[in-house]
């Protein structure tokens, strides 16, 4: 019943409007699927089969020959035999593929139309036409969909055509909801109301607007149904209340040969066999049909993050001799692979973090901080992320290359992250008491109970009003302000010697960024534990850390003493970075007031990345890869001006 | 909690009855749209003089459409369904005789399905794109492609006719043994054909909604806090994902109590869908109508009970 998938689809399909014409034409991509190719052969020619079946050399399909009942597949002359009348079942086959294949045809064009007609006047007219049909459609739609037909067909009376109109009415639901909902989705664009100022009637734009923008729902409805009420037709024969003798199709075959099952069993099996080759070939193709015209809808086609990101070898080996600081990052590379293209999200950056230091790391969007802090535990997702080569060494291992048990003890352990918008990041079905225990569980052997006492004692280390209580309640229920305090609890849940910190404070409101702000300062102090900073915002840096790396496409560009590099910036985009804040005690100062974009991590340039956007670029800038120059023993720079710049 | 609980369910089954209204008027509309004489077309065979004016009395036929309406469902509301002049029987007897039977079956094929579709979609979507996962998928789309009138002959040729391992027919022994074991040992291959039909929509979904939860933001949180992938996906994702496939096995409800028209027929169990079948073609018009009224309010149930299940499960869900 693949049709539920096409409901559930029916409005993300409507934004498949915009890029129709981008990529590969759907054919294509159809043929390039080899199940769907499959079924298309298959019904391709199980239909020429049909048509051509009045001019096969076959035997009558009604002539019975009592003296040769029953006989066994392969027999002379009846090659899958005959059946309890001694007619020929190759011929019955075919002869009722024909019906079932044009029953089924039929009772899907008959839906489609009426369907489509349907909810393109809801979706059009809105309103009260909408309300009264789509009324009338839940009502239909509050059947199980077989009864329904079976009441239809009671009244109507048995018969193919009773039954092709019964099958037809309980099939009108699915496209009228799924048409209904694209039509609504067009309405509302400009181009609509554009036809009807200029004169235009309801009928021409419906016809001319509206009616081209729905066929291709129309068409992936149609193919996800016409298997179902091709099975259902046949159904109701089995039943006997479809063909009724002396016309045959597959189902009113199988229902005569059921009797017969112990006997001789080819009478039935065969015809359902041919239903089951023909519904089947139907569905492969139809599935294909549904991913070439819309390839994001493709069911599951988003593949999903492994537990760790894929990691080259050349990213696995030991560190050699001492790292240094508590936690080394070195030249790490880590790259996301889509569509054929690479991205090079993180290019090399180096750094470390003593004990006890806050270290910042700013930067734009796409700066590529993010991910180098996601890829010290493995937490890019992957696919499309990997990560090529660098190390990232703490207590003389490479996390990159440890086993998974390792890793595991080390997040949420001695390495925890919070990260940005804790109403995505809390699990929103489980309560934060809950998510609690189960972080202080994975480190600590504690009873459940002893670990919920646990999770409250640290509810009310970050200041949470009411813990016990609180513990109790799921994420929504609480304010932004709150939800941030569970995450903090839950990222000191089990007193790591480093937090990272990914821009925690920007999904909040400015006062209750300020809170939190102190109160991870004042644990970090208290708890002599190390903070990686990542933010946007140069306000923040100044208030809270120590040292701060400067990210550009990818690259550090600067990093240094949080005072000295405020007072005298190296590079021209950390100049530019700390413009952006007005005044001292300016909190919410953006960095989206720098004229530019950043480039495209697919297409780097050779030299500099920064200048396209720099106003002292000179053509020594693009010529070559500019070096990270040192300033002095902690302030570096990768700007050939370095020096310049910062006097 | 307990009294969000049960304002839920209140709520829930007042929001039933415009339903229930809707299906009665369908059905009555059904009815009442039989082409020619309607007391003629009930009684069918056994349209006597007398009974034909039985009839019109009865059902007021000779009255407007809407206070016809109201006659029939008031009829409907004291438990009056008619007569079923083939069997000679009041309706209502029929089908509550009936009706235990459809309702081990469907609930049996019902829960079977979920399990399996369940855990065929968490595998699947644990596996994307691997041996399991391509093979799951196959089958599900056998089983989707599948009559279940052929699947059940099939099953019945295999272990009934061949093997001998099971009965064929019927839900007891015709001898003795009307006891649980016997039941089950009937009830296996009906319910297995039924549910195999309907595990396909349950897997395709359960495979998409994980894989899309496993994207989520929280499924990395999860992941940070140093938790076993195994508790990620089958206690994490799992539960997020099934709030999304609950809903769905409502639905699924209406199509195994549909199915179960064919898998009755096949296995000449006794339930509400053979006796339709053989109803309609006797025209017996009064019991298709109360078999089909009952078969739908169970619908409706279900569907209720898969919100139930929803609200429990989702916290962000209110009263
Ligand atoms: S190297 Fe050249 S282009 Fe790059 S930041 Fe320095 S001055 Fe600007």
């Amino acid at each position: 019943m693949s049709r539920f998938m096409s409901m559930s689809n029916a409005l993300p399909l409507a934004r498949w409007f915009g890029q129709r014409h981008s990529r590969t034409s759907p054919l294509k991509l159809l043929l390039r699927n080899r199940l769907a190719a499959a079924g298309l052969i298959v019904l391709i020619a199980v239909c020429i089969l049909a048509l051509i079946t009045p001019w096969l050399p076959l035997h009558h399909p009604n002539q019975t020959a009592l003296g040769n009942r029953l006989l066994p597949p392969g027999s002379d002359g009846h090659l899958l035999g005959t059946d309890h009348l001694g007619r020929d079942i190759l011929a019955r086959i075919l002869w009722g593929t024909r019906v079932s294949l044009s029953v089924g045809i039929s009772a899907t064009l008959v839906a489609a139309s009426v369907g489509s007609l349907l909810g393109i006047l809801a979706g059009y007219f809105g309103r009260h036409v909408d309300n009264i049909l789509m009324r009338g459609i839940d009502m239909v739609m509050a059947f199980p969909y077989i009864l329904l037909a079976l009441a239809i067909v009671a009244v109507l009376g048995p018969g193919l055509l009773n039954a092709l109109y019964a099958i037809a009415i309980v099939n009108i639901p699915f496209f009228a909801r799924n048409v209904r909902g694209v039509t609504v989705t067009l309405r509302n664009r400009e181009f609509v109301d554009a036809a009807l100022l200029s004169g235009k009637g309801h009928a021409r734009i419906l016809l001319t607007e509206i009616l081209p923008n729905v066929l291709p729902v129309i068409v992936i409805t149609m193919s996800t149904t016409v298997g179902w009420m091709i099975l259902e037709t046949a159904g109701l024969s089995f039943l006997g209340l479809g063909a009724q003798p002396p016309q045959a199709d597959l189902g009113s075959m199988l229902g005569e040969g059921r009797r017969l099952i112990s006997t001789a069993p080819h009478v039935a099996t065969i015809p359902g066999l041919m239903i089951f080759l023909l519904v089947m070939s139907i569905n492969l193709l139809g599935d294909g049909v549904r991913d070439a015209l819309d390839p994001r809808l493709k069911a599951g086609a988003l593949r999903r993050p492994a537990a760790r990101t894929r990691t080259a070898p050349a990213a696995r080996q030991q560190p050699k001799g001492e790292p240094k600081g508590l936690l080394e990052v070195d030249s790490l590379r880590t790259e996301f692979h889509l569509d054929g293209q690479v991205h090079q999200a993180v290019n090399g950056p180096t750094f470390h973090i003593e004990p006890g230091e806050c270290l910042g790391i700013i930067g734009e969007s796409g700066s590529g901080k993010s991910v180098t802090a996601m890829s010290l535990l493995g937490l890019v997702a992957s696919p499309p992320g990997i990560i090529q080569s660098g190390q990232v060494n703490y207590q003389r291992q490479n996390l990159l290359g440890v086993s998974d048990p390792i890793l595991r003890g080390y997040r949420g352990g001695e390495l925890a992250y919070i990260f940005q918008d804790p109403l995505s990041t809390l699990h929103p079905l489980f309560t934060v008491g809950d998510q609690l225990v189960e972080a202080i569980r994975a480190h600590r052997p504690l009873s459940y109970r002893a670990a919920w006492q646990e999770a409250v004692r640290r509810l009310e280390e970050v200041r949470m009003p009411n813990a016990a209580r609180r513990a109790k309640s799921y994420p929504h229920q609480l304010s932004g302000g709150m939800r941030q305090r569970v995450s903090i609890a839950m990222a000191l849940a089990n007193d790591p010697q480093l937090i990272i910190a990914d821009e925690p404070t920007t999904a909040l409101d400015v006062t209750v960024q300020a809170q939190i702000l102190k109160l991870l300062n004042r644990l970090r102090e208290e708890k002599q534990a190390s903070l990686m900073f990542i933010t946007h915002d140069f306000g923040v840096v100044k208030q809270i850390c120590h040292r701060v790396a400067v990210m550009y496409a990818g690259e550090i560009v600067e990093i240094g003493p949080v005072e000295e590099i405020l007072a005298r910036p190296a590079h021209p985009y950390t100049k530019r970075l700390i413009g952006c804040v007005p005044s001292v005690d300016y909190e919410g100062g953006r960095l989206a007031e720098i004229p530019g974009l950043p480039p495209q991590v697919s297409n780097l340039p050779v030299g500099c990345k920064f200048a396209d956007r720099c106003d002292q670029v000179t053509d020594q800038c693009r010529a070559a890869p500019v070096e990270l120059d040192t300033l002095n023993e902690r302030h570096h720079a990768r700007c050939i001006f370095a020096r310049e710049v910062s006097a | 909690m307990h009294t969000q609980l049960w304002r839920y369910i209140g709520k829930r089954l007042l929001l039933m009855i415009p339903v229930l209204f809707g299906l009665s008027i369908i059905v009555f509309l059904i009815m009442a749209l039989i082409p020619g004489d309607p007391a003629q077309a009930i009684l069918g065979a056994y349209a006597t003089p007398e009974n034909v004016a039985r009839i019109n009395v009865q059902l007021g036929l000779d009255q407007p459409l809407p206070m016809q309406y109201v006659t029939w469902l008031s009829n409907i509301l004291q438990g009056d369904f008619g007569r079923s002049y083939a069997q000679n029987r009041a309706v209502l007897d029929i089908i509550s005789e009936r009706f235990g039977a459809t309702l081990i079956l469907a609930g049996t094929a019902l829960v079977l399905c979920s399990l399996f579709g369940l855990l065929a979609g968490i595998i699947s979507a644990s596996r994307q794109y691997g041996l399991a996962d391509k093979m799951i998928t196959f089958v599900v789309l056998i089983g989707i492609s599948m009559p279940a009138f052929w699947l059940g002959l099939l099953l019945i040729m295999f272990f009934a006719v061949d093997l001998r391992w099971l009965p064929a027919s019927g839900m007891y022994s015709m001898w003795g043994g009307d006891d649980l074991p016997d039941l089950l040992r009937h009830l296996i291959l009906p319910a297995s054909t039924l549910a195999f039909i309907a595990t396909g929509v349950i897997a395709r979904l359960t495979r998409a909604s994980m894989l899309e939860v496993l994207r989520q933001d929280y499924i990395r949180t999860a992941r940070a806090k140093g938790l076993h992938e195994r508790r990620v996906i089958y206690r994490h994702a799992f539960k997020a994902a099934m709030v999304s496939v609950v809903p769905v096995i409502g639905i699924q409800a209406g199509f195994v109590l549909g199915g179960a028209v064919y898998v009755e027929t096949v296995f000449q169990w006794p339930g509400i869908g053979s006796m339709l079948v053989n109803a309609i073609s006797q025209r017996d018009l009064l019991l298709v109508q109360g078999g089909v009224l009952v078969v739908a309010a169970a619908y409706v149930v279900f569907n209720l009970l898969a919100d139930v299940v929803q609200f429990i499960l989702d916290p962000r869900v209110t009263a």
